[in-house]
């Protein structure tokens, strides 16, 4: 029982980052068509942006913001001046995020080498919780927290605001929603940039546990295709409900059969595609 | 007065040249029909104006300043509203998210020429009542007809200066085709310009105040809708209206076509 809710636990925390990696990439999926072969990436530099930071200044609050704002306009001038050209051609734009993947991962190498670290604990959120058998990290529980709530603020702002609405018209119509005053170009380029923000919180929030090395970029990715796949491509209920099913899987996959790690994450996705080929929540 | 002037408009899909040198204009407060049988460039010439199919040639002069080749949402901003061919109410937005994206304060123009109507939501909802009925559900849940009116109503909020409507009356219940007529006819009174594209040319000759037909992407016959009702040859040849024919309708019915 205890290594069952630990387990979950686990889980939860893989699914809290996860959800932060995947939303983004739904999302700018959702507007724009866009693949980004380098939202593992943003995710990356995040936590390089941040241990930079954290360094001179000692300020994890510090350094989360500046991952997020750096990382974010990188995203925002990727789409506004180079996603954007092709911005009728799938393929020519899904290979240029590759391309861009493959510049962040040697541009950090050059910076920051590729030496593994990882962040420091927020102050107070490094000792364990107890409760009764279960002792359960305090951090873990920290990001699995942050993580719903920055789902509910996702949720408030997409459900309940104008921008949300807005944002919404352009994903079911593109053009009718130029047509309706909406500049379709901007809104792209700062979603795209949102996502980028949050992929780099994520690296941030996993900073502590995972850490930072050259190669997490692609480590990830894969992991957060099979969320936005499972919960269908441009949902934001699908990228809830695909982190919970990725993260749940990964971890008691990896616990349980660890020499079958790959079969057990990728065969939910091969099962839940042959079902419903639009994912969970997807649409057409 | 002219709102839109429309000279020599080119406009292409890939390779295939659908507007041939397009020329018409649209006079302040008046509602203008282009009608032609489907495939003529109609709806291309709506998107043409409205900046989602950008002419490659030719120019488009809406109260005197050009804007071909402007953005569409710089196009919406400026005071030309689109109600499109198969109405593309947003399904995932609510009826009254539909409206409020749309919805632009009234502008107020140097010339002080403009009439720039009233239509704010509370207006909208009083014309449309049962869009109030309907306003907390989503776009995909409104039948057609409900969907139409969404449509128009949407383009209204933005009090536009020129509301362009592509064939409003494609697949109307009868009852509201006359609807649609009665919201163009009061609009007009109004001094709100209409640009009307329709293959129904029984009900645009009931509610146009000057029409054009096309044909083969480009404009060949231009009169008044009493003129054209009387043109046998132009009605049987390019509109599909079998001769023999009556006298031009004095109500709008479903039959009025057949």
């Amino acid at each position: 029982m205890t290594y069952l809710i630990t387990q979950t636990l686990n889980g939860l925390f893989s699914a809290a980052l996860l959800f932060l990696i995947a939303s983004g990439l739904t999302l700018a999926f959702g507007v724009m068509r866009i693949v980004n072969i380098a939202h593992g990436s943003f995710y990356m530099l995040g936590v390089y942006v941040a241990y930079s930071v954290v360094l001179r200044t000692g300020s994890l609050l510090l350094g989360a913001l500046a991952a997020i704002v750096v990382v974010g306009s990188l995203g925002f001038v990727m789409q506004r001046f180079f996603l954007r050209r092709f911005g009728s051609d799938p393929l020519a734009q899904m290979m240029m995020t590759m391309g861009f993947a493959l510049l962040f991962r040697d541009g950090a190498l050059m910076i920051w080498g590729g030496d593994a670290f990882t962040l420091q604990y927020p102050p107070g959120l490094s000792g364990s919780m107890e409760a009764g058998e279960v002792v359960f990290p305090l951090y873990r529980l920290f990001v699995i927290f942050v993580a719903g709530l920055v789902g509910v603020a996702l949720w408030l702002v997409n459900e309940k605001t104008l921008i949300g609405a807005r944002l919404r018209a352009t994903v079911d119509d593109p053009e009718m929603a130029s047509a309706t005053g909406i500049n379709v170009a901007l809104l792209s380029g700062l979603v795209f940039a949102a996502g980028a923000g949050l992929a780099a919180f994520g690296g941030v929030m996993g900073g502590p546990i995972l850490g930072g090395y050259a190669g997490i970029d692609f480590d990830l990715l894969p992991l957060a295709f099979v969320v936005v796949i499972v919960g269908g491509m441009g949902s934001l209920k699908g990228a809830v409900a695909g982190s919970v099913v990725v993260g749940m899987i990964d971890n008691f996959g990896k616990a349980l059969v660890p020499e079958l790690s790959y079969f057990t994450l990728f065969a939910p996705m091969v099962l839940v595609l042959a079902i419903r080929p639009r994912g969970l929540y997807g649409r057409a | 007065m002219t709102v839109l002037k429309v000279v020599e408009l080119h406009a292409y899909y890939g390779d295939s040249h659908v507007l041939q040198g397009v020329t018409l204009d649209v006079a302040k407060g008046t509602v203008t029909a282009v009608l032609g049988r489907n495939g003529v460039g109609k709806t291309t010439l709506c998107r043409s104006i409205i900046g989602l199919t950008p002419p490659r040639e030719g120019s488009v002069l809406f109260d005197g300043v050009e804007i071909a080749r402007l953005p569409p949402h710089r196009i919406f901003d400026a005071g030309i509203s689109l109600v499109p061919q198969g109405r593309r109410i947003f399904p995932s937005l609510t009826v009254q998210e539909n409206l409020a994206i749309a919805v632009r304060p009234p502008r107020s123009r140097p010339s002080g020429a403009s009439a720039a109507p009233g239509w704010d939501l509370q207006k909208v909802f009083s014309v449309f009542p049962r869009l109030l009925e309907r306003s907390g559900n989503r776009g995909n849940e409104l039948s057609g007809g409900e969907q139409q009116m969404l449509a128009i109503a949407r383009a209204l909020v933005a009090r536009p200066e020129l509301l362009i409507m592509d064939e409003p009356t494609e697949g109307l219940a009868p009852m509201l085709v006359a609807e649609v007529a009665a919201v163009i006819g009061r609009l007009r009174d109004e001094g709100t310009s209409i640009l009307l594209a329709e293959q129904n040319a029984a009900f645009a000759v009931k509610v146009a105040d000057h029409v054009h037909v096309m044909s083969k992407g480009a404009v060949v016959h231009s009169s008044d809708p009493g003129a054209l009702w009387d043109n046998e040859e132009i009605k049987t040849q390019l509109l599909g209206v079998p001769a023999p024919v009556g006298v031009p309708p004095t109500t709008i019915r479903s039959d009025s076509r057949t």
